[in-house]
């Protein structure tokens, strides 16, 4: 007892001890996701289970995605004309709109604005189920939780999360078009032409590449808090859904954007 | 698998959640076919011990004999076998918020049958029937009182035609009318299927009178008695008669007395 | 009937987005589907630096086709940049490919000149007159240290 005391005291091995908990849960996160993939193909009966979550994921956010899309653009217009004007070389403008939202900004925001509308209800409802037995009460019943809740959210989020992105390149490119085009007058052969000639494959298929790393690490992150509300040993009960569904989201988003840093120096 | 007996038999069993031991070596027997309510205060270990018969914490020691076979050695088809004919009612009935009552109680025929939707809403009709719920196959649990959502809970318990039942407090949180009325439902579970072994997690001395043909009586993790309920009433059992009883403990006086300028000002505010 | 809108709606989402994943793989990134409707002549440079595929090939400021690749020639350390031209587009084998930037620090592109010789460039081929890409910096310091 007295030496387990001296451990939690010590700084060096307080650094040590929280180094060696994430790793671990690193691991568990990992495995957790591998199984979840596995019981995608546990069962055709998976199919309307996955439909159901891309309802949700997908198509609900469709307005959210527009919108924001549509504003990124125009901003990005706006602040690229001004930008590029000084140069005089506001021609340009169509390169750099659509550059930065399909290598970037797409990918990052989509995945930031469906952690913050899916993720943190994957993690609040998983960890609800948990608390009130319901978890429990699906494994008695022999229908494996993971299967029955992490798979299909998972494998929707792999499928949503490219397609969204789509979605908000495209409508984010036709908000630059609209600042930058109809508002500030450049001419709108010219803008199409610019995004026409920067743009090639490997941006496009890199941007794509991102949003399905993102939609792994969004959909597992979440289902992994939410799933293991019942383990947190800074709370119980209510206060443990609201620990893990906070977690869920500052860790997928603080996540999202390293593996994004990595992803970007491996893709240039 | 050739069990035909679904007695369960606890020996020697320990168990506990991270390192703390909660159970301590109890041995005991809930026989098939009857109600065995098992009994104890709170904090005792009587969920823990649920939990454990349920196979969803492994226990620290000794073993629980399901039909005869040891049910933590058993593979993993084998002991999956075992647990499809095991229905368990939860606390709170633990019904699954995203769905209706409907697809709540047909879900294990949905997902472990090849049954036609048809055939799978009529099937929970009738087991909704059985709980007196019929017409709510389509309402969602939160919008049904908590003793509706635990009768809900028992007819999806109840689905899969279990061999044991177990209830985890059924009685607990409801008025007594509710309260009497899930025992009969118990009763009349018993009726229905005579070769169940239904298990009653409970500290309800009231339906422990009404329900029980078995008692087991867990006290600091360990069974202070297990047979049936007359030797029960006629146990001389110091604890086991201030259980029935329901004599308190004696609740020691506060060591740190109020100073009277203290009640003073508290007074002062309350006024 | 409730399932039945939840399936419309993922179908209409898939809809929409496929939509804009095909405007996106196939009208930016330059996807091929199908068969090809152009060729490909190639031509070597000593320096092809600031070119990259998906640039431009014009002829008279029309554009007639893509850089396909740039890569280097192994064998004489040259540039070897892979043009994609429309079918429709026949070149003379005396025609001269040059590298051109738009504007002062614009993009680089490939501007074909034609000759007038009658025999056409096939599939494969390879273009023997290039002019490299003029090199400003190197304009600039030989402007500013002398030797023009």
């Amino acid at each position: 007892m007295q030496q387990q005391t001296g451990i939690q005291t010590n700084p060096v091995a307080a650094l040590g001890r929280s180094t060696i908990s994430f790793v671990n849960s690193l691991g568990d996160i990992f495995l957790f996701f591998l199984e979840g993939v596995r019981l995608i193909f546990s069962s055709p009966k998976q199919l309307t289970k996955i439909i159901r979550q891309m309802y949700f994921i997908g198509s609900k956010s469709l307005f959210v995605i527009s919108l924001i899309g549509i504003f990124t653009g125009m901003v990005l217009g706006l602040q690229g004309y001004y930008t590029l004007v000084k140069f005089g070389s506001e021609g340009l403008l169509g390169a750099a709109v659509s550059l930065t939202l399909i290598r970037e900004l797409g990918p990052v925001l989509t995945a930031i604005m469906i952690t913050g509308r899916a993720g943190s209800s994957m993690a609040a409802e998983i960890g609800v189920m948990r608390i009130s037995d319901q978890i429990d009460a699906l494994d008695v019943m022999d229908i494996n939780p993971m299967a029955y809740l992490v798979s299909p959210r998972i494998a929707a989020s792999i499928l949503c999360f490219p397609l969204l992105t789509a979605l908000f390149d495209v409508i984010g490119i036709l908000g630059g078009y609209l600042t930058g085009v109809t508002m500030l007058g450049i001419n709108s052969g010219v803008y199409f032409y610019r995004i026409d000639t920067s743009v090639v494959m490997a941006d496009v298929a890199g941007g794509f590449v991102k949003a399905l790393v993102f939609g792994i690490i969004v959909s597992t992150i979440s289902c992994y808090q939410g799933f293991n509300t019942h383990k947190r040993t800074d709370s119980v009960g209510p206060e443990s859904v609201s620990n893990s569904t906070t977690a869920a989201v500052v860790l997928s988003c603080v996540l999202t954007l390293v593996s994004d840093y990595v992803i970007t120096s491996f893709l240039l | 698998m050739s069990t035909t007996t679904w007695d369960i038999e606890l020996h020697n069993l320990s168990g506990g959640y991270n390192q703390t031991r909660i159970l301590k070596g109890i041995n005991g027997s809930l026989p098939a076919g009857k109600i065995s309510v098992i009994l104890g205060g709170s904090g005792c270990g009587k969920s823990t011990l649920l939990r454990h018969i349920l196979g969803l914490n492994r226990p620290m020691e000794g073993s629980i004999r399901i039909g005869g076979h040891d049910f933590f050695t058993l593979d993993k088809s084998q002991f999956r076998k075992i647990r499809r004919r095991m229905g368990v009612l939860f606390q709170d009935g633990a019904l699954l918020g995203s769905l209706t009552l409907g697809e709540n109680v047909g879900l294990p025929l949905a997902e472990h049958t090849k049954l036609p939707k048809e055939t799978i809403r009529k099937i929970v009709l009738h087991k909704l029937g059985l709980v007196g719920l019929a017409e709510y196959i389509d309402y969602y649990p939160n919008e049904l009182s908590g003793g509706m959502r635990k009768r809900a809970g028992l007819a999806r318990a109840i689905v899969m035609d279990p061999q044991i039942l177990l209830c985890d407090e059924p009685t607990s949180g409801l008025d007594p009318i509710n309260a009497a009325e899930m025992d009969q439902l118990l009763l009349s579970m018993k009726k229905h299927f005579p070769s169940m072994s239904i298990i009653v997690v409970s500290h309800d001395l009231e339906s422990l009178n009404h329900i029980a043909d078995n008692v087991l009586v867990i006290n600091k993790g360990q069974a202070a008695y297990c047979g049936d309920l007359e030797g029960l009433q006629n146990s001389d059992d110091p604890y086991l008669k201030q259980l029935l009883s329901r004599q308190p403990n004696n609740i020691e006086q506060p060591a740190v007395s109020l100073g009277a300028d203290i009640q003073a000002e508290l007074s002062n505010w309350l006024r | 009937m409730k399932s039945y809108s939840k399936e419309t709606a993922v179908g209409i989402f898939v809809l929409i987005c496929l939509l804009c994943v095909g405007y996106l793989t196939i009208q930016l990134g330059k996807m091929q589907l199908g068969s090809s409707n152009t060729y490909i002549v190639y031509a070597k440079f000593e320096s092809a630096a600031g070119l990259r595929a998906g640039a431009g090939v014009e002829i008279a400021g029309v554009p007639v086709g893509k850089v396909a690749s740039v890569s280097l020639d192994q064998e004489n350390y040259l540039a070897e940049v892979a043009l994609a031209i429309q079918k429709d587009v026949e070149l003379g084998d005396d025609i001269i490919a040059s590298i051109k930037t738009s504007g002062l620090i614009g993009d680089k592109y490939i501007k074909l000149t034609p000759g007038g010789s009658a025999e056409k460039l096939e599939n494969g081929s390879e273009i023997s007159d290039t002019e490299s890409a003029v090199d400003i910096e190197e304009l600039i310091s030989k402007y500013v240290f002398g030797g023009v």
